[in-house]
């Protein structure tokens, strides 16, 4: 038999046929879905009046426009008040399940759907949204759909999408201590580019990797489309399959052993075939900042800020355009950049060993006087188990405002935004123009842990120093 | 429904600047707060064209002399970022129906071509030869023609690129798949019963 790679087993599995623009048509076994990208497909159901083909197949939550300072209804924003609604009512005309807010479920759907047990090996799984990647970290396909595909996928169970190549990204050797898996996914993407992923899936793999939680996993495979990669993902292990282990909608303990051989065999083979192999040393990686407008602009902590006038001529117009926007000085270093606002949270950095990793740092320290400073737990589960470990005492203790689960100032669509020229310091995925809901409002990614670096000295600070005592 | 087939767009053209242009730039979430995709052409490029205070940027688009055109030019991996149909939506809305850019990012692409929008990539010499085409006369009609695979700017005639099947689906009016896809009944009943989960 030949030696076939995750990515085409799993495609295989899910392929219907070739449709005639040479495009496959794929079912896609497992379809999330939320507030805001699909509305419009229950739209065009109704007005091509189209039942959803398998109910069973797809969950919904709500994140994006969710509140994280208030839980009473009506929303004091009538247009998120007016998508939740919508949402509920689609779900239960269509006989959706939907982790309402009351169900004590909800949060960021990519959260959700691996804490649910949702996302399992071997699965192909799409969202209206692009970092639905995340659930590669299973060893299952996840692609981000535009809101005409989710209208497919609810009709029909399958979409038409053309093959994706394969590259295998092998980091290997061992990191540092203080270094987490958003340096090394920042790391990347700044190798790679911000589209040196096109038309790839990446197969995230070596010592690093293997040795990485699985929510380690899940954090490098959110910014897989950071680096224009549609999917990323990792072979399936046993850490997957202890994940796994007694999750609500987990295959049930009885013939445990079957599934976790039939999810094994999703791994790629051994000498398979790959479009592609980059290998990175671990070693290299260290505490990594944004300073510009795209995730790529990234540089370590003890680097400075790039001189336009020193770099390649077609990279010139994009580094000025960046510094111009950041308001940031050529040259100087990143380190010691006066921050106002720190965030902790999104699909990125919002699970629970996120927030345990902070919590055992930030003893004995206070957030700097003047900076706003949020933890936002991804999902409800989240919360709760945060709770019950007394992190959200250690958090408020320390300065930072305790919120409800949802993507919050990850992209501001619900109150939680930058006022005017703020510059965050944040744990999300995008650092965009205007990205954190203030069109002048400036973004620099980093770990949790470099988050919160920043919010107690109030400067852009490597947590190796702040946390070293 | 048939689709109209798409052999070519022809009309005026706007050069739109840079590369790496985001979703979030041509339009930002909280326009986003929308149950329909209706009047989301208002607001592309909001933040680009607007101060905070409502008075209007330097863009081309707030350029009146550009004020109809039906073509976008811009730079390499436009789209890049969100999954958001919203933005290829609100370009459609504001009456685009083809866009010529360096390259594109995967899903900005597919959520375009979609829509009946093509998507051709050129190179940065023939981006800046229309580029200065369009400048020196705004109502010059640009023709991005699928089927010769070719752009046309007076008497100019640039290459482009497009994928094979995304061309192929324009050509043959079947961009939008959901039809092709719902005949597969029997394909789709055989995958749904013989996969290991639900």
């Amino acid at each position: 038999m030949s030696k076939l790679n995750l990515f085409e087993k799993v495609w295989k599995a899910h392929s219907v046929g070739q449709l005639q623009n040479g495009q496959t048509q794929l079912f896609v076994g497992r379809h999330l879905i939320h507030e805001v990208t699909s509305p419009q497909a229950f739209g065009m159901l109704r007005e091509q009046n189209l039942p959803v083909r398998y109910p069973e197949r797809t969950f919904a939550t709500v994140d994006h426009i969710v509140p994280t300072n208030e839980t009473q209804e009506p929303y004091s924003d009538p247009l998120a008040d007016a998508m939740i609604k919508e949402l509920r009512k689609n779900c239960k005309d269509f006989d959706v399940t939907f982790f309402d807010v009351d169900t004590g479920k909800q949060g960021i759907v990519h959260v959700v759907g691996p804490e649910q047990g949702l996302t399992q090996p071997g699965m192909t799984i799409a969202c209206g949204d692009s970092h639905t990647s995340t659930h590669g970290a299973f060893g299952a396909i996840a692609f981000g759909i535009g809101t005409s595909q989710v209208r497919d996928l609810l009709a029909t169970q399958t979409m038409a999408l053309g093959k994706l190549k394969v590259r295998r990204i092998e980091v290997n050797g061992k990191l540092n201590p203080g270094i987490f898996a958003k340096d090394v996914i920042l790391h990347i993407i700044k190798v790679l580019g911000v589209n040196g992923g096109t038309g790839y899936a990446y197969e995230y793999a070596g010592d690093v990797f293997d040795s990485f939680s699985m929510e380690e996993r899940m954090t490098a495979c959110n910014m897989s489309i950071e680096g224009g990669a549609r999917a990323g993902y990792v072979n399936p292990d046993e850490k997957t399959f202890e994940y796994l282990k007694g999750k609500p909608y987990s295959p049930k303990n009885e013939n445990w052993d079957e599934v976790v051989s039939k999810w094994a065999s999703f791994a790629s083979d051994e000498g398979c075939h790959y479009d592609d192999i980059v290998k990175i040393d671990a070693s290299e990686i260290g505490p990594t900042v944004t300073w510009g407008i795209n995730p790529s602009q990234a540089i370590g902590i003890n680097e400075t800020i790039p001189n336009p006038s020193l770099v390649d001529p077609k990279e010139k117009a994009s580094i000025e355009e960046a510094i111009e926007y950041m308001k940031i000085t050529p040259g100087a270093p990143i380190k010691g950049t006066p921050i106002d606002v720190a965030f902790i949270g999104s699909c990125t950095n919002g699970r629970i060993s996120d927030l345990e990793e902070v919590a055992s740092q930030i003893h004995g320290h206070k957030v700097k006087e003047g900076i706003k400073a949020i933890v936002v737990p991804g999902s409800q589960v989240v919360s709760k188990i945060a709770e019950e470990k007394g992190l959200d005492k250690i958090f408020t203790d320390a300065g930072f405002e305790w919120r409800y689960a949802g993507c919050s100032m990850c992209l501001a669509m619900n109150p939680d935004k930058l006022i005017g020229d703020q510059l965050c310091a944040s744990s999300s995925n995008r650092n965009f123009k205007g990205r954190q809901g203030s069109p002048t409002g400036r973004t620099m990614l980093m770990s949790p842990t470099m988050v919160a670096a920043a919010a107690i000295t109030g400067v852009i600070s490597d947590s190796r120093e702040v946390f070293s005592s | 429904m048939p689709l109209e087939k798409i052999s070519q767009v022809s009309g005026n053209a706007v050069y739109v600047p840079g590369d790496d242009i985001d979703t979030d730039r041509i339009i930002p979430a909280r326009f986003m707060k929308c149950v329909t995709f209706d009047g989301l052409g208002e607001y592309l490029f909001y933040d680009m064209k607007f101060n905070e205070d409502g008075s209007k940027k330097n863009h081309p688009l707030n350029d009146t002399k550009f004020a109809n055109s039906s073509i976008m030019l811009t730079g390499a991996n436009f789209g890049c970022g969100s999954s958001r149909e919203h933005a290829p939506q609100s370009l459609y809305r504001a009456g685009f129906r083809a866009i010529i850019a360096g390259n594109f990012a995967e899903i900005f692409f597919g959520n375009s071509i979609n829509l009946g929008m093509p998507c051709v990539s050129v190179s940065d010499e023939t981006r800046n030869l229309i580029s200065a085409s369009i400048e020196q006369d705004p109502k010059c009609e640009v023709v991005v023609d699928i089927l010769n695979r070719v752009i046309r700017v007076g008497d100019s005639s640039y290459p482009h690129e497009l994928r094979e099947g995304a061309r192929d689906s324009l050509l043959n009016g079947s961009w939008d798949p959901l039809d092709e896809l719902l005949q597969a009944n029997q394909g789709i009943e055989d995958i749904h019963k013989n996969l290991a989960y639900i």
